[in-house]
């Protein structure tokens, strides 16, 4: 499947903090609510302005700090088709996966604000359509891919009962 | 092949002679979720049918984050959790009882087992030679509900230290210097293995404060190999029965080695926004300090809460700064109390709260205004994270922490510990 949307660019070592900052920790029960403030204190007009479907572009250690999985939810929650970085922090990309959000290992420095964007999984390969050009992805381990293709960690242990990754 | 602490841990728990690299499902002893990870955690095992705990003995719900409550959505989201502890046998740790991190190690982890939290810091349980990692809420769920979760084998960088440690500069200067030295990304994936003869004689306290802050690295786990300072730690909390020997055979292969000799470390802070952004205080110049922070999982132990009372003892707290006092735990808070430390920090003008995470997480209780100055012995510094963007986070050790609530400005503690002929090898006319 072709996911198509506009890059969205952020910078190097976004935060969970600034994704779904400890403030707002009173809503993370309440999800869809946290997820109007996506991405909030790195840009506050991020969650006004996007458009279901696009793209969250990062750079170096992208999801960094805590383990909220919350972080990764409300960027899902918001619409976004998948999350693009030069390097994810260990966490966010594990529950990124887990959760079905797709994150992407690319380089972005080759994306810039506004750019459409058109992402084809099974090719490995975004291509901007905006400059002309493609880009490769960072394959994924057969594991994620695994969990990915069950639409989640939690789905895939309720269609097994059990891990059936390695 | 020689193994290293993780190859061996994990090759243990999924009963596989497994290598950096490989994949596995692998046991679980300990799962462990706070109040801000844990309620998500229940919703999604309860989505999916799977509401039960493999090991309920072992399973522990931490009340720290937002200890007390702050408001009703909370107070909410806690009830989760003491409702999923009375249906299924997990353990409580209810408000007041402490950091999470900082009650496994008393109580709950021992050498050679795995832990898996919802909490980035649950690495610090490493420092007993535990593979202690932190996931999100799906994952620990998971390793509640079934007892297992999937793990890739981390490649080790070894963390060679030697050297002694000068007087006011301590374990947190040099996890500072590190993740200064490598950066917030310099070790991601990868498991940290500390030793050398400096690590070998260092107390467990110190231990706690490095294996705590391998994540700001980037590191997966944060390992140190069990000895005889382990034993006796675990000794000291009725558990020596559980102790054995954890370490990494002499033909381990790294994929690094950092060599560094604490004999050179300077006492060192993270300045805003990030925790690689390290200075050393002498560098620093005047920087003012609106509020100072003693305490959280990574400094909030009896013998950080020392090294801060000596500091305080018989004096006031500067008049523009607030001082938060905040033992790691029940326990801690006991033992300062018996001490007579909080006596030194109630009449030095500092406030002491409830054991828990307090200000670190920007929830409740020491928020910062705009443009206001925080200096706090926590691990993390980022922008928000004391609950305001315009609000500016240095992290140190208790000592510069405790100094510069004496003077205003973040101040050298070597410039109060040390005696007058010492002081003079020291640049301190440069500030204040």
């Amino acid at each position: 499947m072709i996911k198509k949307g506009k890059a969205w660019k952020f910078g190097d070592d976004i935060s969970t903090d600034h994704i779904a900052p400890g403030r707002l920790f009173h809503l993370r029960t309440n999800l869809p609510e946290l997820a109007k403030h996506v991405l909030e204190d790195a840009d506050p007009e991020f969650a006004v302005k996007m458009s279901v479907g696009d793209f969250v572009v990062g750079g170096n250690n992208f999801g960094l700090g805590s383990s909220r999985e919350h972080a990764p939810q409300v960027i899902k929650i918001a619409g976004v088709n998948a999350v693009l970085a030069k390097s994810f922090a260990r966490i966010f990309f594990r529950n990124a996966i887990n959760i079905g959000l797709l994150a992407v290992t690319c380089d972005t420095d080759r994306i810039n604000q506004g750019d459409d964007l058109e992402l084809e999984l099974s090719e490995g390969i975004i291509k901007n359509k905006t400059q002309g050009t493609e880009i490769e992805m960072a394959p994924l381990p057969d594991v994620m891919i695994k969990i990915l293709n069950d639409g989640g960690l939690a789905k895939h242990v309720e269609k097994y009962g059990d891990f059936q990754l390695v | 092949m020689g193994k290293t602490i993780a190859e061996k841990i994990i090759s243990e728990h999924s009963g596989k002679n497994v290598k950096a690299g490989d994949f596995v499902v692998a046991n679980v002893d300990v799962a462990a979720v706070q109040d801000g990870t844990g309620p998500l955690t229940i919703q999604e095992i309860q989505k999916i049918g799977l509401e039960k705990c493999a090991n309920p003995e072992r399973t522990i719900l931490f009340i720290d984050h937002a200890a007390p409550s702050p408001r009703k959505e909370l107070s909410n989201a806690h009830k989760i959790l003491r409702e999923f502890s009375k249906k299924t046998g997990a353990i409580l740790s209810e408000v007041g009882e402490g950091v999470c991190h900082q009650r496994l190690v008393e109580d709950y982890v021992n050498p050679g087992e795995i832990l898996v939290g919802a909490d980035s810091h649950t690495c610090m349980s490493g420092a007993l030679g535990a593979f202690a990692t932190g996931m999100g809420s799906t994952d620990v769920g998971i390793a509640i509900a079934l007892g297992k979760t999937w793990l890739k084998v981390p490649e080790t960088y070894k963390i060679e230290v030697t050297g002694e440690f000068h007087e006011g500069v301590y374990a947190k200067d040099l996890i500072l210097h590190l993740i200064g030295l490598i950066g917030a990304d310099g070790a991601t994936y990868k498991a940290l293995e500390f030793t050398g003869e400096t690590i070998k004689k260092m107390p467990m306290a110190d231990r706690f404060t490095l294996s705590n802050m391998a994540v700001e690295a980037g590191a997966k786990v944060g390992l140190i190999a069990s000895d005889e300072i382990t034993k006796e730690y675990l000794i000291s909390r009725g558990r020596g029965d559980q102790f054995k020997v954890v370490d990494s055979d002499p033909d381990a292969v790294y994929e690094r080695v950092i060599e560094i000799d604490v004999t050179r470390l300077e006492p060192t802070v993270s300045c805003p926004h990030t925790v690689d952004n390290t200075k050393l205080v002498a560098q620093l110049g005047s920087i003012k300090v609106d509020q100072v922070f003693i305490g959280s999982c990574t400094n909030g132990r009896i013998e950080d809460l020392r090294i801060a009372a000596d500091i305080l003892n018989n004096k006031k707290v500067h008049p523009d700064v607030r001082l938060l006092v905040i033992p790691a735990s029940r326990d801690i808070f006991l033992q300062a109390t018996r001490e007579g430390l909080i006596e030194i920090f109630v009449k030095a003008g500092a406030s002491i709260m409830t054991p828990g995470c307090g200000p670190c997480v920007g929830v409740h209780a020491g928020i910062l205004g705009d443009d206001e100055v925080c200096l706090a012995t926590q691990n993390r510094n980022f922008q928000g994270r004391m609950g305001n963007t315009k609000g500016n986070i240095y992290l140190s050790s208790p000592a510069t922490a405790a100094s510069s609530a004496l003077t205003g400005y973040i101040t050298d503690p070597r410039r109060i510990l040390c005696s007058a002929v010492e002081q003079r090898t020291y640049p301190f006319e440069k500030y204040i």
